[in-house]
């Protein structure tokens, strides 16, 4: 009987999307655990962390506004990772395309629109290139790309302090630099709708105007753009055909006369200039400036978490880093709303995300039981 | 069925059936081993040899079924019973630690001490001494495993199995590796067990292993038990018939070879392999048009190195290869490709196929950025799965869906795969290196006709096989490998397997080119 209903279960949650949503539960369980032990009402909590990102049309715009660059690094991770390549670099890639964003978004004085079609396009290709160092360091001299993506974070760390304090470039009495000019901006109608006129007119439309209360830019629009191009060019062309063969089996390709070493440079520069344009969003969209980053903002490493979630693929990758956006948007109004100390809060996300990230761990559990019997394909 | 000969039932299996998920690996097989006797497990890849024997020495529990043990019936849960019981089993790949001498493998696990946990490894070179002594397994208890031949450490692990009191010795397909020599060596071995009234279980499918050695034979095809022979009594071709559930032909069926002009011409090549030692050690060879050129030799002669060079997987350190003329040393793989030397490569799930692509993405690894599979980088889908549903018609690949996973099919399969691939490239020199490795008798038949199909149409095969039936029975001209080196070429319809098999060793005569 027990032997029947467990795998009843198993076809049930069959599918990678079953496990997600398994782990998703069981992830809130273990935080409920976590909050309960810490003294809060793990129901309560769930509840102000729910209605904090969808009782509002501006919650929903910042979960959404927040999700934007984690769908974009989590992009880069996927890309490389369908290579057979693990982008831990994405945070560095993502810092240098932040920087360079900046610095064009200030110094250059372009028309709009082609302004920011200039700045992506420079954005991304520094952050391709730092990208493709690691790229090159691998191909050419077999060094790790994890070893060499962690190092070059650093390095693109500090290369944002040094520039960023810069004379011409660092806004006095600030740790930040100047913002960039309205020309190179992405969000949505940001002076009309505070100008008396717009706010005229956004007063009879309440849900519009609470909409527009949040930051809301281009960026999500450009983060589906982005998803829809990577799938494509993984799927629908030779050089995604080359990579995914290099991914898969670099063996099989390099005897097909795929250049092995050249798909894992090409690879890693897309993967870079991916991260570097979730920077460059940040930047046009919601930021306008970089700061002196004292520690890795986290963009690029939650990115890796997005990708794992979003089982690698370009879609997949849109939901989880929404999922995502939502538990870092409502996760901290927990805080605020049951005076909980910040690090239970963050237990508790890093508990969800955990547990979300290992469906493979769940499935083997629930396959363990009927393994030895031979229910399952276990040859 | 009544054994005349052996009447000591020592192993039964009763009605096992196992069942992975919807896959039925073995249904209702019964096996009846005596004492004294060879019993070989004969089936075709898949058959459910490996799971029955995985039952018995208690890697798998069956689904339903029992096992008796000298007429006691016995749950056998986990391998520690089955050795408790006698049960040994020598897998085909070997478990052993190369760093350690001989004894101290034998004795892993079971260690003899002084007490207080010193190991008395005195008296264990002592007791390897004696048993090998008394079943002819003749080891130098002293020497390391990773010193001694394949041959060899076969040995150790059969001595393992008796130093733990088997009784029943499974050997898992036991002469895949071993040269002709050390084939003969092992059936005397086995005759030496059984003389002392050691019951051993082959698993295999290789017939004139079967005819040489076994006195009963159980065949099995897809999980189900179909017949327990009397070897002395049955052909060959019954063997392979009732295995198969066809008429099965041995003999390569071709005509005379009309070799033409040179295709490809290797001078003096040297290639280094993964050690940097110089695996391909100065090796000539001519390969003509319309002929298949046999490589025959010991695994680790410089067979996969050589290959590798002349398809540009591996850099040639000095020395040339010309294709007509032309110099394709250190060519790409790419241009290699191109200029029409097309290989079935020697582990086809590792360089063969991207196991994870479908089957047809598989059949365009070569050729998927050319028309019309791509226009201007973008791949054509559409054209891909029609041409794959051509080839996979036209190579009777199974499944028939061309999105399947490669690695849903059966190795016989996947190789059609490859065959279909390569030889639609319709290659000047087509390269197969171990084409019928781990295939079945079914499939062999078929890759061999599609290798002398190449040759009937001109082109220049070279076939590099670690089974001298298989080089002897395909090729037109052999020639041996040692070392790196060709140190004989022989005409195959001369050729007799003694003295191939000295050369392979590094013995015997120099004839033809070195």
């Amino acid at each position: 009987m027990d032997k029947a209903k467990n795998s009843k279960l198993l076809s049930m949650f069959s599918g990678t999307f079953g496990f997600t949503i398994i782990s998703i539960l069981i992830g809130l369980g273990i935080g409920a655990i976590v909050l309960l032990i810490a003294g809060f009402n793990p129901i309560e909590a769930y509840g102000i962390m729910l209605s904090g990102v969808f009782s509002k049309p501006k919650y929903i715009a910042y979960a959404i506004i927040y999700a934007t660059p984690l769908i974009i690094t989590g992009l880069s991770v996927a890309f490389a990772f369908r290579t057979g390549l693990f982008n831990i670099g994405a945070e560095g890639q993502y810092i240098v395309g932040a920087l360079v964003a900046a610095l064009t978004g200030y110094f250059f004085n372009l028309p709009p629109f082609i302004h920011v079609i200039v700045v992506f396009l420079f954005a991304a290709t520094a952050a391709g290139l730092w990208g493709g160092i690691a790229g090159f360091l691998k191909a050419r001299f077999g060094v790790h790309e994890v070893i060499s993506t962690i190092m070059l974070n650093w390095i693109a760390l500090y290369l944002n302090n040094y520039v960023v304090n810069l004379n011409g470039f660092k806004k006095p009495q600030s740790e930040a630099s100047y913002e960039i000019l309205n020309t190179a901006n992405i969000s949505l109608l940001s002076e009309w709708k505070l100008s008396d006129a717009g706010r005229e007119w956004l007063s009879n439309f309440p849900f519009l105007a609470d909409l527009m209360r949040a930051p809301v830019n281009f960026g999500f629009m450009i983060a589906l753009l982005l998803a829809l191009i990577v799938w494509f060019i993984l799927n629908k062309t030779t050089l995604g055909y080359e990579l995914r063969a290099v991914g898969f089996n670099k063996y099989a390709a390099e005897y097909g006369g795929i250049g092995v070493k050249k798909s894992i440079i090409t690879s890693m520069v897309i993967a870079g200039a991916l991260a570097g344009l979730a920077g460059a969003v940040q930047v046009l969209g919601v930021t306008n400036k970089v700061a002196v980053l004292a520690a890795m903002e986290g963009y690029g490493f939650n990115g890796i978490a997005v990708s794992l979630i979003g089982a690698n693929t370009a879609f997949g990758n849109v939901f989880a880093g929404l999922l995502f956006g939502a538990l870092n948007y409502g996760g901290p109004k927990i805080q605020s709303g049951l005076q909980a100390p910040s690090e239970v809060v963050d237990i508790v996300i890093g508990t969800i995300v955990f547990f979300i990230a290992i469906p493979g761990f769940i499935k083997m559990l629930l396959t363990l039981r009927s393994k030895k019997r031979g229910d399952t394909n276990g040859r | 069925m009544t054994h005349s000969k052996f009447q000591e039932k020592v192993v039964e299996m009763k009605n096992i059936t196992k069942v992975f998920g919807n896959f039925v690996a073995n249904e209702n097989i019964n096996l009846t081993v005596h004492k004294g006797e060879v019993h070989a497990l004969l089936g075709e890849n898949g058959a459910g040899k490996s799971t029955l024997m995985n039952i018995l020495y208690g890697l798998y529990t069956p689904t339903s079924g029992e096992i008796f043990i000298k007429g006691q019936k016995i749950d056998i849960a986990n391998p520690n019973i089955a050795i408790k019981h006698g049960i040994g089993m020598v897998h085909q790949h070997f478990m052993l630690v190369e760093p350690f001498t001989v004894a101290e493998n034998i004795i892993l696990g079971m260690e003899t001490t002084k007490g207080l946990g010193v190991l008395d490894l005195k008296k264990a070179i002592n007791d390897v001494k004696q048993l090998s002594e008394k079943y002819g397994l003749h080891v130098d208890p002293e020497a390391k495993i990773e010193d001694i031949t394949v041959g060899m450490q076969q040995r150790v692990e059969i001595l393992k199995a008796l130093y733990r009191g088997a009784e029943i010795l499974i050997l898992d397909e036991p002469t895949a590796v071993l040269t002709p020599q050390e084939i003969h060596e092992l059936i005397q071995i086995i005759r030496n067990l059984t003389e002392e009234g050691k019951s051993i279980i082959i698993i295999t499918h290789k017939l004139k292993e079967i005819k040489m050695a076994a006195d009963y034979c159980t065949i099995i095809r897809r999980g189900k038990f179909i017949d327990t022979v009397d070897v002395s009594v049955t052909s060959e071709e019954d063997l392979a018939s009732k295995m198969v559930g066809r008429e099965v032909s041995f003999a390569v069926d071709k005509v005379e070879a009309k070799p033409g002009k040179k295709v490809l011409s290797i001078d003096n090549i040297v290639v280094k392999d993964n050690r940097g030692i110089n695996a391909v050690d100065g090796l000539s060879l001519d390969i003509y048009g319309g002929e298949i050129l046999g490589i025959a030799g010991i695994d680790g002669n410089g067979q996969s190195e050589l290959i590798d060079g002349i398809t540009g997987l591996r850099k040639v350190e000095s020395g040339s290869i010309q294709l007509h003329g032309n110099d394709v040393t250190n060519k790409t793989p790419k241009e290699i490709i191109e200029r029409k030397i097309s290989t079935i490569p020697e582990d086809r799930q590792k360089r063969g196929l991207v196991l994870d692509f479908t089957i047809s993405e598989n059949m365009v690894l070569e050729n998927y950025h050319k028309k019309p599979f791509a226009k201007n980088g973008v791949l054509s889908h559409q054209k891909i799965k029609e041409f794959a549903k051509e080839l996979i018609e036209k190579f009777d690949v199974r499944p028939t869906n061309e999105n399947a996973k490669a690695r849903a099919l059966s190795g016989g399969n996947q190789q059609k795969v490859i065959i279909a691939r390569e030889v639609t490239n319709d290659p000047d020199l087509l390269i197969a290196a171990q084409p019928t490795r781990g295939l079945d008798v079914g499939a062999i038949e078929y890759v061999h006709k599609a290798l002398v199909e190449q040759r009937d149409k001109g082109k220049a095969v070279l076939l590099v096989s670690l089974e001298l039936d298989e080089v002897m029975n395909v090729s037109d001209r052999i020639a041996v490998i040692y070392e790196g080196k060709i140190v004989g070429i022989v005409d195959a319809k001369n050729a007799d397997e003694n003295t191939l098999g000295l050369m392979m060793a590094g013995g015997g005569e120099t004839h033809g080119q070195s």
